[in-house]
């Protein structure tokens, strides 16, 4: 599978944007160079800036929010993502089971919210599917996307459409591992977060970066394939807190003490 | 019902918790009859694990009867008396059918916690981190234990908690280091480190044909036990071992070195003072000080087997002198599972009796005084065995 590279610093603004901001950022930075003070030293750089701009026709503000204004061309229709946008994922795991096996799991997309962790429900019709996931902050995000491409037991491309929360296009690959071992499922991606790299720097803070999180949900599935479950420790007992019927007692006694009989109607010891 | 909690650094502490229930439909509860403390477990009681939580439950030697199962579960019933490996199996997946039961891909829902941390990630355990998954521990009177077909076994009537416990983790320990070492019939081995898996290694090395079984440690009352199995003994504080090990085989070294030692080694030589050093300032995370001696002193083309808990970077390790030597190194956490029955039928025909490293029998409720005298009185205390109830 030959991996193409793309450019990455190139041309994301209009004709008419570079024009002007070559012409805005030249007065400016000529501007800033007469004036001999600090405050000129700044239009200069700024200027200086705007007339990069328009000279590369690259800007990196664009870039860091995910958008080009400039056209895309002859692949415009079908481009989701467009080259340089987005963050690349590339992430694989070795499944004991046939790869035929792997692939129809996969394929019926119902069962990909059995472990794919954020998915809340994917409805398909025909070869386009709806899709809902829970983002970071536990926002929903929604998208609609298309299989363009699908080779039975071995490939299924997906790009989504536009109008989406999210922009993103990727394969799944399914291949046979060496040795008998199964099957090697490798997802190659390129998503579009809101809110560009922006958002995605944000959604790193708030939690994970989508790279750990699809390798966590490719472990999952590995687990539910080749053990028929996804081993928990959710609802483990453990030490360190105070079990909720003793903070139950200290909050009532707390509350016998301060005011002996005026607890809230809406006061309910279960819910705390 | 009763756990032993960790808080800290030093700090364990027996709380009332919940307790456990099926999570998965491959799941049993277990009542404890017995536990055990391990030597692994004073890492976690020294602060040298990390993603530890307060509250969470320690402990990973344990057995007791089967009081609950899940739908899915079909060779164990309620009323069973098993014991439980210390590591969480599958049975499915590539490692766990080619007998590499510690290094199963499925048991650890902490996994790509584990692999960031390790480059890969192995099983489940019991008791020890959320890097291995988090589960509760065995050190309380219940617990859950993950996929009962595969790991516990059935024990029967006349053995007792006391003679099987230690299948859960150190007698295999130091039979599989035993066995990394390929024994020739004849051969000499020597084990650094006397304490419980030690003991199991020595015992283990002449089950497997060893002619002679060298062991070496500082404190009287461990080499004592080291020569109770036949063990000849040195002891590190009376000069050098590597020098003495050198003499004792005619000049050859011994065939195979065990490290039952670990990171935590002890050592008053120019190396074992950097190695404080460094970990004091945080600039090494493991002491291998054991390590080193055993390499030094095993002959060409020899084997090193590794039993002892390392954790992360080691300094100064003399690479440049195993290559040169020819030296085969063999590590890692046991495969419980590959060896339990088999050491079953020797306990059942009198072969072995593991009861012999008990040195303290304490009630749950004392765990503390427990972890203290295993850590801080290393010359009384070899093994605490706890009673939950």
């Amino acid at each position: 599978m030959q991996i193409i590279t793309h450019r990455k610093h190139a041309v994301n603004i209009t004709q008419a944007e570079r024009i002007a901001s070559a012409v805005g950022g030249g007065m400016l930075a000529a501007l800033g160079i007469g004036r001999r003070s600090p405050a000129g030293v700044a239009l200069a750089l700024i200027g200086g800036d705007l007339l990069r701009r328009g000279i590369t026709g690259h800007s990196y503000a664009y870039e860091a929010m995910g958008i080009r204004t400039a056209p895309l061309g002859q692949g415009a229709e079908t481009t989701a993502v467009p080259y340089e946008l987005g963050i690349r994922v590339d992430k694989s795991i070795t499944i004991g089971k046939p790869r035929a096996e792997v692939y129809r799991f996969w394929r019926t997309l119902p069962n990909l919210a059995r472990f794919m962790k954020n998915l809340i429900a994917v409805e398909e019709t025909g070869n386009r599917s709806h899709w809902v996931v829970a983002g970071p902050g536990g926002r929903r995000v929604e998208w609609d996307a298309v299989i363009h491409n699908e080779i039975p037991d071995e490939l299924i491309a997906w790009r989504t459409l536009p109008g989406g929360d999210v922009a993103s296009a990727g394969s799944v690959w399914f291949c046979d591992a060496p040795g008998g071992r199964g099957c090697e499922v490798l997802i190659e991606l390129q998503y579009n977060p809101p809110a560009g790299t922006f958002g995605a720097v944000l959604a790193l803070l708030a939690g994970k970066e989508p790279g750990q999180q699809i390798q966590e949900d490719l472990h999952r599935l590995k687990m539910l394939l080749e053990t028929g479950e996804i081993l928990t420790v959710e609802g483990q007992p453990a030490g360190g807190a105070p079990e909720p019927a003793e903070r139950d007692r200290r909050v009532q006694r707390a509350s016998e003490e301060s005011f002996p009989a005026s607890d809230s109607p809406a006061y309910n010891p279960v819910s705390l | 019902m009763k756990a032993v909690c960790w808080h800290g650094t030093h700090d364990v502490r027996v709380e009332q918790v919940p307790e456990p229930t099926v999570l998965n439909t491959q799941d049993a509860v277990v009542k404890i009859t017995l536990s055990a403390i391990c030597g692994s477990d004073l890492h976690i009681y020294d602060g040298y694990i990390p993603f530890m939580n307060r509250g969470d439950i320690l402990g990973h030697e344990f057995m007791g009867e089967v009081v609950q199962v899940g739908r899915e579960v079909k060779n164990l019933k309620a009323g069973d008396r098993v014991v439980v490996p210390f590591a969480i199996s599958c049975g499915r997946c590539y490692y766990c059918q080619k007998g590499l039961w510690s290094l199963c891909d499925n048991s650890n829902p902490n996994a790509p916690l584990c692999e960031k941390m390790f480059g890969a990630s192995g099983s489940g355990l019991f008791g020890y981190s959320h890097i291995y998954g988090g589960f509760a521990g065995g050190q309380a009177q219940y617990a859950r234990v993950p996929f009962a077909d595969v790991g516990p076994l059935k024990i029967p009537a006349d053995v007792t908690d006391e003679q099987a416990l230690f299948l859960s983790d150190i007698f295999p320990t130091g039979y599989m280091a035993a066995e990394n070492c390929n024994i020739q019939p004849g051969d000499v081995v020597a084990v650094w480190g006397c304490g419980p898996v030690g003991q199991f290694a020595i015992r283990s090395a002449y089950m497997l044909g060893a002619g002679r079984v060298i062991a070496i440690d500082s404190y009287p009352a461990r080499l004592d036990m080291a020569r109770r199995g036949k063990a000849e003994t040195l002891n590190y504080e009376d000069g050098d071992v590597v020098e003495k090990l050198n003499e004792m085989t005619g000049g050859r070294g011994p065939d195979a070195c065990i490290d039952a030692v670990g990171m935590e080694a002890h050592g008053k030589t120019l190396d074992a003072i950097y190695d404080r050093a460094k970990q004091a300032a945080r600039l090494e995370t493991d002491r291998p000080h054991a390590l080193r001696q055993a390499i030094r002193a095993c002959r060409k083309g020899g084997t090193i087997s590794i039993a002892g808990v390392y954790a992360g970077l080691v300094d100064k390790f003399p690479i440049g002198m195993a290559f040169a030597k020819g030296l085969t190194f063999k590590m890692g956490q046991t495969h419980v599972q590959r060896y339990m029955k088999m050491l079953l039928e020797r306990i059942q025909s009198g072969q072995i009796d593991p009861s012999f490293v008990i040195t303290h029998r304490m009630r749950i409720d004392d765990a503390a005084d427990g972890y203290r005298a295993f850590r801080y009185q290393p010359e009384e205390c070899l093994k605490v065995v706890l009673n939950p109830s």
